[in-house]
């Protein structure tokens, strides 16, 4: 049976999303080059959200676009195949922009790899970098993220689920016992 | 998805998959590098016993941008020339390691005997066999028709619609033309309407059976259609006369600038190619605004993408859903 704990709750991870959004714009020195990819699907939700609060603290519009990565997967040929998601590059690109990565949890690295080859295939920005809501450790690859929202020392059999509100209906991290899942 | 012989293979669900993987398919070869690792690694075989442009470029260009490794072989200047059966030209495939073999063969049933006869491990794709079905054709006009009468022309739009309630209509020689058999069955499956108009002579035997309408009239088939379909008339097929002469043929079944002035605003007309310019249609209708049939060219490379996808990016242990 899985048990679930909650770990972060809808205002944390409000608080969470608003610090990240300042540290983007702390290490960009402002908004200007700024592009934001969430990897789908619950990246691209985080990437909008980042969006909005910077357009609220400096008021641009950073461009926001969706990275799939399923065709760029080490694991393809493990698993059933896999529905494509949405690629979706603002019609500026990425050429000699300051692309920041966006996903919901960090933890083998594996999508982060994909997530670069993507992205050079579509072009070639001046610099990456990588936004999480949570790190849960385990990496497989010499990936770490730049700005992180919350580092989960979790186990191996442990799941993470991240729950937001434009998929979930709510905002809510939890971490189950699941001998099942990964 | 183990193989893809037939249109009627796919039911609704696995029919719209293929169409939305294709959409995103089309999106990357929008890019500068068209090129995706996905298939890096696999070796896919277009078996090609009759001949074909482009169906087999299409198939090669697919598995190139899927980075597939692509061996081309066609029948004429090889062993099948010297009397080497399917048999052994599939075991020579398999010692070969070929992941996916796309087949084409001019005995119907071509395909199915090679992916039943367990002379081969990998998938079988049926890039048309005989007379029979051609299903990566009718999936490329189901994506073209989904493109412009359901999602507007706006790419992407159309993603998880259907077809349902659009009017198909296919002119021409349907008796030898599997792209029909294989268009009405998944044009079926989608939900849209087909009338078939043939001259009595070239409707097969049992069409009554198919699940679409027939006529023998062009003029009044041609209204509220949503997309028109001309089919090549395949006189490499034909061993004896199915029509008095060319010209009255191009008369009550070609599309001409007349019949195009029928067609509603929005009608488009296809034709899977290659053309009989002046037979089944005329230059003004081939080369008209409406004219889809170049971007079906295009989109046969986005589906054929999605369809090699679906067949070779999974596990080879996990099945993947049916077919």
């Amino acid at each position: 049976m899985t048990r679930a704990r909650t770990l972060l709750e809808a205002p944390e991870i409000g608080r969470v999303l608003t610090r990240i959004a300042h540290e983007l714009l702390e290490r960009n020195k402002g908004a200007e080059g700024l592009v934001l990819l969430g990897i789908p699907t619950r990246g691209v939700a985080l990437a909008h959200r980042l969006a909005a609060t910077i357009a609220d603290v400096e008021g641009t519009q950073v461009p926001v676009g969706a990275i799939d990565v399923t065709m760029y997967r080490d694991d393809l040929r493990h698993h059933p195949v896999r529905t494509l998601e949405r690629t979706d590059i603002p019609t500026a690109g990425v050429d000699g922009a300051t692309v920041v990565l966006v996903d919901d949890v960090l933890f083998s690295g594996r999508t982060v790899r994909a997530a670069l080859d993507a992205l050079s295939d579509l072009g070639r920005p001046r610099a990456v970098r990588l936004a999480v809501l949570v790190d849960r450790g385990h990496r497989e690859l010499p990936i770490r993220a730049d700005h992180v929202g919350k580092n989960l020392p979790t186990s191996l059999a442990e799941r993470v689920r991240v729950l937001l509100a434009e998929h979930d209906g709510r905002d809510e991290v939890l971490i189950e016992d699941a001998g099942d899942q990964r | 998805m183990r193989h893809l012989l037939s249109a009627a293979d796919l039911d609704r669900d696995a029919a719209l998959r293929v169409l939305d993987t294709a959409e995103q398919m089309a999106a990357t070869q929008q890019r500068e590098i068209k090129k995706l690792p996905t298939l890096r690694g696999r070796t896919v075989v277009n078996l090609f016993f009759e001949d074909s442009t482009r169906t087999r470029i299409s198939f090669e260009a697919a598995a190139k941008r899927l980075s597939a490794d692509v061996i081309n072989f066609s029948a004429k200047g090889s062993s099948v020339s010297k009397g080497e059966s399917l048999k052994d030209t599939a075991l020579t495939l398999e010692a070969m390691g070929a992941d996916a073999v796309v087949v084409r063969h001019g005995a119907s049933g071509g395909a199915h005997r090679l992916a039943t006869s367990g002379w081969i491990n990998g998938s079988v794709v049926n890039a048309g066999d005989g007379t029979h079905e051609h299903p990566t054709q009718a999936l490329l006009d189901a994506f073209t028709m989904r493109h412009h009468l359901v999602g507007q022309r706006e790419p992407g739009a159309a993603t998880g619609e259907d077809l349902a309630g659009r009017k198909v209509t296919i002119v021409g020689d349907v008796l030898h033309s599997r792209v029909a058999r294989s268009n009405v069955l998944l044009l079926h499956t989608l939900g849209a309407e087909v009338t078939l108009v043939a001259p009595p002579t070239l409707l097969p035997v049992g069409v009554q059976t198919w699940p679409c309408a027939t006529s023998y009239d062009l003029d009044s088939a041609l209204e509220g259609a949503d997309a028109v379909m001309m089919l090549r008339v395949q006189v490499e097929r034909m061993n004896a006369a199915y029509f008095p002469s060319a010209r009255e043929y191009s008369r009550r079944y070609g599309l001409d600038a007349r019949r195009l002035r029928l067609m509603a605003e929005h009608t488009i007309v296809m034709h899977p190619g290659p053309m009989n310019r002046g037979l089944e249609i005329s230059a003004d209708a081939a080369d008209s605004a409406r004219s889809t049939i170049v971007e079906q060219v295009s989109n046969g490379v986005s589906v054929r993408m999605a369809v090699l996808y679906l067949l070779l990016a999974g596990s080879d242990d996990v099945d993947g859903g049916t077919a």
